[in-house]
């Protein structure tokens, strides 16, 4: 590419510094998005009580779903950002396997998920998964 | 409050939450590229492209993954939906290999494994392991007694359903 050349190429801190950015606005807007939606009670039975409209209402007024998309926005231009300065196949899949990690534990410290060894394993080898698929 | 089994439509939805983004994002680029090239000084035309068979079958998709995630989310885990949406790049590495016949590499084909094993790690235990918050656990906890009916009557059907 073109472009590329004129580029500064990122240094190993300055990589990281970019990747942990996605990683952690992202799990952020992943986990309050979550909690947002345990907190509404099934969203199936409320769209069958109040409608299409009714569960769309309950969705977009609820301020942790307001938060969550927030920081989903702030992930979605640091991974912009990131993609500016570094290839695809690094930020891609880092990014995607690390995000992983950090959403089990945060389901585990903020959402009170029970995180049993099931799904410790589970999640260690979708991460490692997603990594080699996506190299 | 842990509940094991899945409906018919819960599964239906996540199923449609593994495969709807695969699909999307293949509906968008096969659009994207069979457009010509678009140049950033004519940005308008970016507009246009939404409007087009393929990219507007992709934005609908991926509003319809959006959807599904979110409602999966209001009766499962992060934990238990995570590892669904994972089980997307096992798809397309699977259209890639026996639609398209792109050669998939041997770490691939390892990575395809090991996030089948955890998805099935993940579906074998409960789909939630906390009690949803906003509704009462027993039908004595309701004050309106009409409400309770209708909790009782929700029961009843769920009960139906499955």
């Amino acid at each position: 590419m073109m472009q590329a050349s004129n580029l500064i190429q990122p240094t190993f801190w300055q990589a990281t510094a970019m990747i942990a950015t996605i990683v952690l606005t992202s799990s952020t807007g992943e986990v309050l998005t979550a909690a947002a939606m345990k907190s509404m009670g099934d969203l199936d039975v409320i769209r069958a009580r109040s409608g299409m409209k009714g569960a769309i209402r309950a969705v977009v007024t609820s301020p942790l779903f307001v938060a969550g998309i927030f920081f989903m926005a702030v992930a979605f231009f640091s991974l912009l950002f990131a993609l500016n300065h570094m290839n695809l196949s690094l930020v891609g899949p880092a990014a995607a396997s690390l995000t992983l990690v950090t959403n089990t534990i945060a389901a585990k410290f903020f959402l009170k998920e029970n995180v049993d060894r099931r799904r410790w394993t589970a999640a260690g080898l979708v991460c490692v998964g997603v990594y080699l698929l996506a190299h | 409050m842990a509940h094991h089994r899945l409906t018919v439509q819960q599964f239906l939805i996540l199923a449609f939450v593994s495969v709807s983004v695969p699909l999307g994002d293949t509906a968008l680029s096969h659009g994207m590229t069979s457009l010509p090239a678009i140049s950033l000084a004519h940005p308008l035309t970016l507009i246009a492209a939404v409007f087009t068979p393929w990219i507007a079958l992709g934005i609908l998709l991926l509003i319809g993954y959006f959807a599904s995630y979110l409602t999966a989310l209001s009766w499962a885990d992060l934990t238990y939906v995570m590892p669904a949406t994972a089980l997307g790049n096992v798809f397309v590495a699977l259209l890639a290999h026996f639609w398209l016949h792109e050669t998939i590499s041997p770490m691939r084909w390892m990575g395809v494994a090991l996030i089948t094993i955890g998805v099935g790690f993940v579906a074998h235990g409960p789909v939630s392991t906390t009690p949803p918050l906003n509704l009462p656990t027993t039908i004595d906890e309701v004050e309106d007694p009409s409400l309770g009916d209708a909790l009782e009557g929700d029961a009843i059907e769920k009960e139906q359903v499955r």
